[in-house]
């Protein structure tokens, strides 16, 4: 039994997916408590789709494909946080457009190759088993960077995420702190690419916070909340994966996903319970 | 007594629509200056524009002898009218209290004692230190307004800003925010205030200003609503937008 617990992890290969798991499932549902109470569900989606022109730039110029892509992704952040402010649109329009645009890009640089081996699908669905050494250092150090700045602008962040109005009345650079927003969001994105891949990258930001905010009416725990779950199920989903013979980065949102609606039914039940 | 506020000409543009028109206002310190209009006159945007919030289309304004935005954070607090606030954002009475706090406060460090005995006064202060661990969804008009104007005091601010505190609260919220707000006032904080209350604005203010895009009467609370500028609004309003040339009440009972 226990053997059989441990057999993923005879594979060098496996345990760098476990340890992928668990940085991106963590970063990705920390931040991603922000992305919900902001609203801003659609953009990590925006973001992963807009980064698919860099991964086809970068491969065009022979260069690392995290380059490409997480050049492209802070781009189009700053873009949305610009486009936003200037336009006076809404968000969502802002990312409906910019990301749009982007991946089209992509696809049409892709279209006009007459061959390419670049592993489309690897990038759209992820592919956590090839993950490489340098890939593990990379993600390491961007998800430390994340968190620390995080960490440094808790008070702003959250003042701001919930009341920017009075918030930059007292002072605070809202404008300042939503662009850092945006582009920690990205760099989130860059590095969950190889495990998540593109399609799926957001719901590992907003379920996971999804599911805290069904349990819990307070910030702190909240936070703590999300970030566990966002582990528990890219390490459970990851471990599921190599079992059920299953795509990786699907397995690890399906279980988010259960965990969410037994969340959402858990919840209706108390409220029934005498 | 030094000047907090002073706005020289200050005009406000929204697209095509003239928001403010050419005011000019001085608020010192430990006074309160009542702002009364219409709807659309451009109160709110008066105190947005001194908030640094708007930027304005011509004139400038002066916050203790700098700009808006060269205050060091946590001077000026604002409550708005209406709080756009995501009322289920997970927070409790507490929390938003404490936010007043993280102007003044470094980054990375904890809350000292200071801070936690100033959101505990604010809380006592508003009489809501029993709400403090109630979800803000789950209190009414008068305690959110509470709550929000607690969350400005724990600021401790250098000019206070309040846009119609007393709409939509109860008598006895109403009088307690009253007693608050001359106590601070009596301590020295400039105060300015959006209101729609004239009845009480002898008990409120210093001084009251009519507005309605342009500053129309100015002085004593009692004169100005005596002198009828308030009634008339609709009727002289844009004809004769001058009634601050009137030197009855142009005279000011600054000290």
């Amino acid at each position: 039994m226990f053997d059989a617990l441990l057999a993923p992890f005879q594979y060098e290969f496996m345990q760098r997916a476990f340890v992928a798991a668990l940085v991106v499932g963590t970063l990705c549902s920390t931040i991603g408590t922000y992305v919900v109470l902001r609203k801003l569900s659609f953009i990590g989606d925006g973001i992963a789709h807009a980064s698919f022109a860099g991964i086809v730039v970068a491969y065009l110029r022979g260069m690392d494909y995290y380059v490409g892509a997480g050049i492209v992704a802070v781009l189009t952040a700053l873009g949305i946080g610009y486009v936003t402010r200037r336009a006076k649109i809404s968000l969502d329009t802002a990312i409906g457009v910019l990301f749009t645009g982007a991946f089209a890009f992509g696809v049409f640089l892709m279209s006009r190759l007459p061959t390419y081996n670049i592993d489309l699908q690897g990038f759209l669905f992820g592919n956590i088993l090839a993950v490489s050494r340098g890939d593990i250092g990379l993600i390491l150090v961007l998800a430390a960077l994340v968190f620390a700045v995080l960490i440094v602008i808790y008070r702003p962040l959250l003042y701001t995420s919930f009341d920017p109005v009075v918030a930059q009345a007292s002072g605070i650079p809202v404008a300042l702190i939503d662009y850092v927003l945006l582009v920690l969001l990205a760099l989130t994105v860059v590095i969950s690419l190889e495990t998540v891949g593109i399609v799926l990258v957001a719901a590992l930001l907003v379920t996971p916070a999804a599911t805290a905010y069904q349990l819990t009416r307070h910030f702190r725990r909240m936070l703590a909340l999300s970030a566990a779950i966002g582990a528990v199920c890219a390490v459970a989903g990851l471990y599921a994966s190599y079992y059920l013979h299953a795509a990786s980065g699907a397995t690890i949102v399906l279980l988010v996903t259960l965990v969410f609606f037994m969340a959402m039914l858990s919840k209706r039940l108390r409220r029934f319970a005498p | 007594m030094a000047i907090a506020v002073r706005t020289r000409n200050l005009t406000v543009r929204y697209e095509r629509v003239l928001a403010l028109d050419g005011v000019d206002l001085t608020l010192d310190e430990g006074q309160a200056l009542g702002i009364v209009g219409p709807n659309g006159s451009g109160k709110s945007t008066l105190l947005r524009a001194i908030a640094g919030l708007i930027a304005p289309s011509a004139g400038n304004i002066e916050v203790f002898g700098g700009t808006p935005h060269s205050q060091t954070p946590g001077t000026i607090a604002y409550v708005p009218q209406v709080e756009a606030v995501d009322w289920s954002f997970p927070a409790n009475v507490y929390d938003v209290v404490a936010m007043g706090r993280f102007p003044r406060m470094r980054a990375l460090a904890p809350a000292s004692k200071h801070d936690r005995e100033v959101v505990d006064a604010a809380l006592d202060a508003l009489r809501i230190g029993d709400l403090r661990y109630r979800h803000i969804s789950a209190l009414s008009g008068g305690q959110q307004q509470r709550a929000f104007i607690a969350r400005a005091i724990a600021q401790e601010p250098r000019l206070l800003l309040l846009d119609e505190p007393t709409t939509g609260v109860d008598a006895s919220t109403e009088e307690a925010l009253r007693v608050f707000v001359r106590g601070l006032v009596e301590r020295g904080m400039p105060v300015l205030m959006t209101t729609h209350d004239l009845e009480r604005a002898a008990e409120w203010f210093d001084r009251l200003m009519v507005v309605d895009r342009r500053v129309l009467a100015e002085g004593d609370p009692e004169k100005v609503l005596e002198s009828g500028a308030y009634a008339g609004i609709r009727e002289h309003a844009h004809t004769h937008g001058h009634l601050r040339g009137d030197p009855q009440l142009q005279e000011r009972d600054d000290v």
